[in-house]
């Protein structure tokens, strides 16, 4: 047997950070302030339901449109030589060298009243509010997380072994074919962790609509956050249950991420 | 062989030279010890604009190091003092804080004659309402909640809270996006002393609230500072000193200190009873009402000082003439302070402004 001494700091890096947390978490749900036993916490999360469905929409919608954005254009950077293709990842992830904040800071003096934006449609004569909305929070969220969708993709579609593509070809696919058949299902993995880096945190974040939305674009990250000023036991029980939603969202998305590898 | 022994002598001696170096720093520093401040952000006059830095000040002064972390909410702090295994010697919480603190026994008795200096404080912040013995706390800074409004939106100077709920400023209304304050300017208008409030009371501010949330650009802390200061907003209630610092910032922008009256609030520095340096903690708090350095601090923060002495002969008459920095005595006659709420009805506040929220 192997020795497994090597992984033990891991482990107990992940017991004392993550699984004791988590535990601590799950029973902190389960209590009430003096300490019994009580499923208090657990009634009083439902009050929230419309927050957090209307988190997971927010989220959602982020991930379809960063999928849709960042999809094609790895597959564009790949069709390009080497040297470019370096140049466009470097481009990509030069904003993210920046603190996630600024770059929401840079967006508010973007869309705000007599901002950019604003002055060029007052221009042709629009006037509109482009930031406290919805769409506003969106924007935000595509535009922190579209490197996390593009760069796993990228990845995996640059590996994709150019034989596979001429053997296609050979045997007499067109371009859609061989796009169809070979590139698309070999870069699923990279399109399910992209979904899942993605989704996961614009679920629970908070900056991005605290700063870019209105008075109804709170989050339900918003909503533990100013809870656990006061009541940790119902915050925990709405982290818990997102928790639980994640989870399940991962191993639907596991699911799917087999299959598509076996085909 | 004699210059490898002469060598090694010689590596010993320095070795021993650098050990009792060493040891030498390390009795000195433990002469004086040290002391553990946990403070708000931004809180404490750092040396900026010509001001004095406090801090390295205290240190040269005494030769005490100071440890010194901060804070972001009252609550933060409550939960570091109550769930960790943390020393700090001086803590500065807010007064509805400290009485939750005094209530379950999280404090020091200060030993004054330590703090010859708290002669200095003026009468209204001595024996606080958090503390009416005056056993635990010596106060660090006051102010009172207040608006300010962007003159080339709003035509009318506002005279009371009621112009945060003014339907033709609709969509350019900030509010205070904190459960105390929120429902201390709602509790006002439904006629609610927001001191001693009840779950009704509460449930009347909630209501007035839900009314308001339609007509609000934002609920803001921070970010007040940059909505005003471009102009993005046209009224927003908040601290007065830190209205002082975006009227400064914006020509555009006035301030109003409301008829109804308001929150006079303030953070007073305590001992926590985990503390294990009561004595530096004590010359700490000493040296932060020398006039000099609370005139600083007051300058600093743009807050109110309680120190007489400090503002009688130190701080710059601008600052002593501006009423958000030093409202009147009859100003202030008409102000609450807002503490002793019972537990249970400060978490069914916050839950009541989640809520709200989350409509």
């Amino acid at each position: 047997m192997k020795s497994r001494k090597p992984s033990i700091p891991y482990i107990i890096w992940m017991v004392v950070f993550t699984m004791i947390p988590l535990v601590m978490i799950g029973i902190t749900a389960f209590k009430d302030k003096q300490g019994n036993f009580s499923l208090q916490p657990m009634m009083n999360a439902f009050y929230y339901t419309d927050v957090f469905v209307k988190s997971l929409w927010i989220a959602f919608i982020s991930t379809v449109i960063c999928l849709l954005l960042a999809y094609p254009l790895a597959y564009l950077i790949t069709r390009m030589k080497k040297s470019s293709q370096n140049t466009m990842i470097m481009l990509m992830m030069i904003p993210m060298w920046m603190n996630f904040l600024l770059r929401i800071y840079a967006w508010i003096t973007i869309l705000q009243k007599n901002g950019p934006v604003d002055m060029a449609f007052s221009f042709l004569g629009i006037h509109e509010t482009y930031i406290g909305n919805t769409a506003a929070v969106v924007l935000g969220m595509v535009y922190e997380y579209l490197p996390f969708m593009m760069l796993p993709i990228y990845t995996v579609m640059s590996k994709i072994d150019g034989s596979l593509i001429e053997a296609a070809q050979d045997l007499g696919s067109n371009n859609g074919a061989v796009f169809r058949k070979v590139i698309f299902p070999l870069s699923m993995p990279g399109v399910i962790s992209g979904i899942t880096l993605v989704f996961v945190p614009s679920a629970s974040t908070f900056l991005v609509s605290q700063y870019l939305g209105g008075t109804d674009d709170i989050m339900i990250g918003d909503i533990i956050d100013k809870i656990f000023w006061t009541d940790q036991n119902t915050g925990s029980a709405i982290s818990l249950i997102l928790m639980i939603f994640i989870f399940v969202f991962l191993v639907i998305m596991n699911f799917f991420g087999d299959e598509e590898a076996i085909a | 062989m004699k210059r490898t022994i002469s060598i090694i002598i010689a590596a010993a001696l320095s070795a021993t030279s650098v050990a009792c170096l060493a040891g030498c720093g390390e009795s000195t520093a433990k002469d004086a010890g040290e002391v553990n401040v946990y403070n708000w952000g931004e809180y404490i006059s750092n040396g900026e604009d010509g001001l004095m830095d406090v801090i390295s000040e205290f240190e040269k002064e005494t030769g005490i190091t100071v440890n010194y972390t901060t804070y972001e909410t009252n609550e933060e702090l409550y939960n570091m003092l109550k769930n960790s295994n943390v020393s700090y010697d001086v803590v500065i919480p807010s007064e509805y804080m400290i009485s939750k603190m005094i209530d379950e026994d999280m404090l020091l008795e200060l030993d004054y004659d330590n703090i010859p200096n708290y002669k200095y404080i003026m009468d209204r912040f001595k024996n606080l309402a958090c503390d009416p013995e005056g056993k635990y706390t010596v106060c660090y800074s006051w102010g009172v909640t207040a608006m300010v409004y962007d003159k080339t939106k709003v035509a009318e100077k506002p005279d009371s809270w009621e112009a945060l709920w003014d339907k033709d400023l609709s969509g350019q209304i900030l509010m205070f996006n904190n459960s105390r304050d929120a429902m201390a300017i709602a509790m006002q208008l439904c006629s609610v002393t927001p001191a001693n409030c009840t779950k009704e009371d509460v449930d009347k501010a909630a209501a007035k609230l839900a009314e308001q949330k339609p007509l609000l650009k934002k609920y803001v802390m921070d970010q007040v500072f940059t909505e005003m200061e471009n102009s993005q907003a046209a009224i927003a209630p908040y601290y007065a000193g830190d209205i002082a610092t975006m009227i400064e910032a914006n020509p555009d922008l006035d301030y109003v200190l409301p008829k109804d009256g308001s929150n006079l609030f303030y953070d007073a520095m305590c001992i926590p009873k985990c503390s294990k340096n009561k004595e530096n903690a004590e010359k700490f708090i000493n040296f932060m009402q020398k006039p000099e350095v609370a005139a600083s601090t007051c300058e600093y923060l743009r807050y109110g000082t309680p120190n007489q002495e400090a503002f009688d002969s130190y701080i710059s008459d601008e600052i002593k003439d501006s009423e958000l920095t030093s409202p009147s005595d009859d100003y202030l006659d008409k102000c609450y302070v807002f503490t002793n709420v019972p537990d249970d009805v400060y978490v069914y506040m916050q839950e009541q402004f989640v809520k709200i929220q989350a409509e």
